[in-house]
């Protein structure tokens, strides 16, 4: 049988009563944590033996419910599944504990999570289909078709990923990672017939174009889903269904094949150019100041791949999507 | 030890718009006993934006340029994030799905080419931690970096997703708390900020669909060097070079803040500290002038 260690841990734990308090500040309290323990006990331990005002939610303690993720020194994480030994063997023996988001802090680790739900809500999260209410046979899905929807099934809306997500911060309108994870969940399924989603998931601003490719979402998922694999298939799927737009995103996609297929390596200008149409006009100052640091290859130095026929015949053979 | 040997690939910025990093890649090269062998027969990695359109397509030209590192019998080694991020996630995807690596294959064979699964790929900054070593780094300094507070910025597609990332390299990076580029500075005798943004995203990828995201996220970056009295940043991808030496002035009007901030390439720090000409690293070539070495 293996033995339980024991740790000494000092935590710093963000307090805040959006009824009583104009800011938040924090508590310390040093505390031991053993191999056994998970985030959540900590949690349990400071509101049982420290103070009885602390505030966080959990329910199920299994991973299931998805109440109880905080921020764990900056990393979003799930209280009842995350073992504090592995928190304390990446950060080291002092832990900041925060709720996933402190603007929207509503009492300790509970925040209003108005915002995720709404957006979950607007990409439509459930199947629309026609569906016969007395078929005369079952609707089947075949284990391929329902093995397309990857583990997108498996969210439980702990919204790990959505406080995670930097563009989340920034840009109000953005669905954010688990939206999105939700949107492919019921546009990948056959029986689905709804066309809006993907095209609402699709528009800028709020679409996945606006994604930085930061993989932080993947990253934090204590249910592994990977949403940014799910949004790089909407992005595909915007291609295969015909919804994608003539927008300055989807023409920068689309740019780069046209740029290999021309020189293999990227033509980086004209893939601004192309992308930006006239829009191209706003970026002439930074463009003149890169010039006079010789960092804009004129046309005639732009370099070209050796063995070009290679790349344009696996372009030409190879290609699976139209725009 | 025999002489360390890669296959460079070297990605399309190196060539346009960060020739800065091209030179000081080789300029470090020669330093450090390395050769490479340029894949000058490469085509660009999609950049994860062809991904978006045509994946089997992206996967057939990464797995094209893999070959050619194959055909040298060479590890690959890249100088950008974001194409170690795209080459070493197609050779993940290929070497766990034969039946993905044969349709490839299938569109290779036209042009006499094959995906085998054999070369290694890792990037640059790795290679010099994991076969030079930061010992002999430490060794090799003759011009220490000792008065500089130097910011580290890992760039995103180095250490995330951090299964694929450490796929490439012997130690493991956490990608919370990466250590690799900070052990670097420390090496060249510099002191390493911490701060948060350390581990963030520059924004680069959305650039041109959404600017303020893009220079918001830049400005964050910066600004949190600058707050911890860094002297410079130093960077192992160019595209978040190009984000935080060309487009400080649009990311200081999104954060509402001045932000001026000499940024150099891993290489060029490493090339200074080792006594590399400033000029044959391409210092010259920065928008925010590196006027105090
Ligand atoms: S990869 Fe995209 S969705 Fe995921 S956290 Fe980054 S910006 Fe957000
Ligand atoms: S995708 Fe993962 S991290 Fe995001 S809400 Fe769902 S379970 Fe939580
Ligand atoms: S308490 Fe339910 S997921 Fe943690």
């Amino acid at each position: 049988m293996s033995t339980i260690e024991t740790k000494k841990v000092k935590f710093k734990v963000f307090r805040f009563n959006a009824d009583e308090d104009y800011l938040p500040y924090y508590d310390e309290y040093d505390m031991d944590v053993t191999s056994e323990d998970v985030v959540l006990d900590v949690l349990n331990r400071i509101k049982w033996e420290h103070d009885g005002s602390f505030s966080y939610r959990r329910s199920c303690r299994h991973g299931i419910c998805g109440a109880c993720a905080i921020k764990v020194n900056g990393r979003s994480t799930l209280a009842c599944k995350e073992r504090m030994f592995d928190m304390v063997e990446l950060f080291g023996e002092e832990l900041t504990l925060d709720p996933l988001s402190q603007k929207r802090a509503i009492k300790d680790m509970i925040i209003d999570k108005g915002d995720f739900w709404e957006k979950h809500a607007a990409v439509t999260p459930y199947l629309v289909a026609d569906i016969e209410e007395e078929p005369e046979s079952e609707n089947i899905v075949s284990p391929e078709d329902e093995h397309k929807l990857l583990d997108a099934d498996l969210c439980i809306q702990c919204g790990a990923c959505h406080y995670a997500c930097p563009v989340v911060e920034i840009n109000e309108e953005y669905f954010g990672p688990a939206a999105f994870a939700a949107a492919y969940r019921f546009s990948a399924d056959v029986r689905d017939e709804d066309k809006e989603r993907l095209k609402n998931v699709n528009k800028m601003g709020q679409g996945v174009w606006d994604c930085v490719k930061c993989f932080e979402c993947a990253e934090v998922c204590p249910k592994e889903i990977n949403p940014i694999e799910k949004i790089t298939k909407l992005h595909q799927m915007a291609f295969q269904e015909g919804v994608a737009e003539n927008n300055v995103a989807v023409r920068h996609a689309v740019g780069f094949k046209k740029s290999i297929q021309k020189r293999g390596v990227l033509d980086e200008g004209g893939l601004v150019l192309y992308s930006e149409g006239c829009g191209i006009v706003k970026h002439v100052p930074v463009a003149l100041k890169m010039f006079k640091k010789g960092k804009i290859a004129l046309p005639w130095n732009i370099p070209t791949s050796e063995n070009m026929d290679e790349i344009k015949k696996l372009v030409k053979s190879s290609s699976t999507a139209k725009f | 030890m025999s002489k360390l040997k890669y296959a460079l690939f070297t990605g399309c910025t190196a060539k346009q718009s960060t020739p800065e990093q091209y030179m000081s890649t080789m300029a470090v090269a020669k330093k450090l006993g390395i050769e490479l062998v340029e894949l000058v027969e490469a085509s660009c990695c999609g950049a994860s934006h062809l991904q978006d359109y045509d994946e089997f397509l992206s996967l057939v030209l990464n797995a094209r340029n893999i070959a050619y590192a194959e055909k040298h019998g060479l590890t690959m080694v890249t100088i950008c994030n974001t194409c170690q991020l795209n080459t070493a996630m197609t050779k993940h995807k290929l070497d766990n799905d034969p039946e993905l690596k044969a349709k490839v294959n299938e569109k290779l064979a036209e042009v006499g080419l094959e995906y085998k699964g054999t070369s290694k790929i890792t990037h640059f900054l790795y290679a010099i931690i994991d076969d030079i070593g930061l010992d002999k780094i430490k060794e090799m300094v003759v011009k220490p970096l000792s008065q500089f507070n130097i910011a580290p910025f890992y760039g995103c597609h180095n250490i995330r997703p951090s299964e694929l990332a450490n796929e490439g390299h012997k130690t493991p990076e956490s990608p919370y708390r990466p250590t690799s580029l900070d052990d670097l500075i420390i090496a060249c005798g510099g002191e390493a900020v911490d701060y948060e943004e350390k581990n963030k995203c520059c924004g680069f990828h959305v650039e041109l669909q959404a600017p303020k995201t893009a220079a918001v996220l830049t400005g964050n970056a910066i600004a949190g060097a600058m707050d911890n009295n860094a002297d410079m940043m130093v960077t192992p991808c160019p595209l978040c070079h190009l984000k935080l030496d060309t487009q400080a002035e649009h990311a200081g009007e999104a954060i509402g803040r001045e932000l001026e901030m000499p940024v150099l390439h891993m290489q060029q720090m490493v090339g200074l500290a080792l006594g590399c000409d400033p000029k044959e690293l391409g210092l010259q070539h920065h928008v925010v002038d590196v006027n105090f070495v």
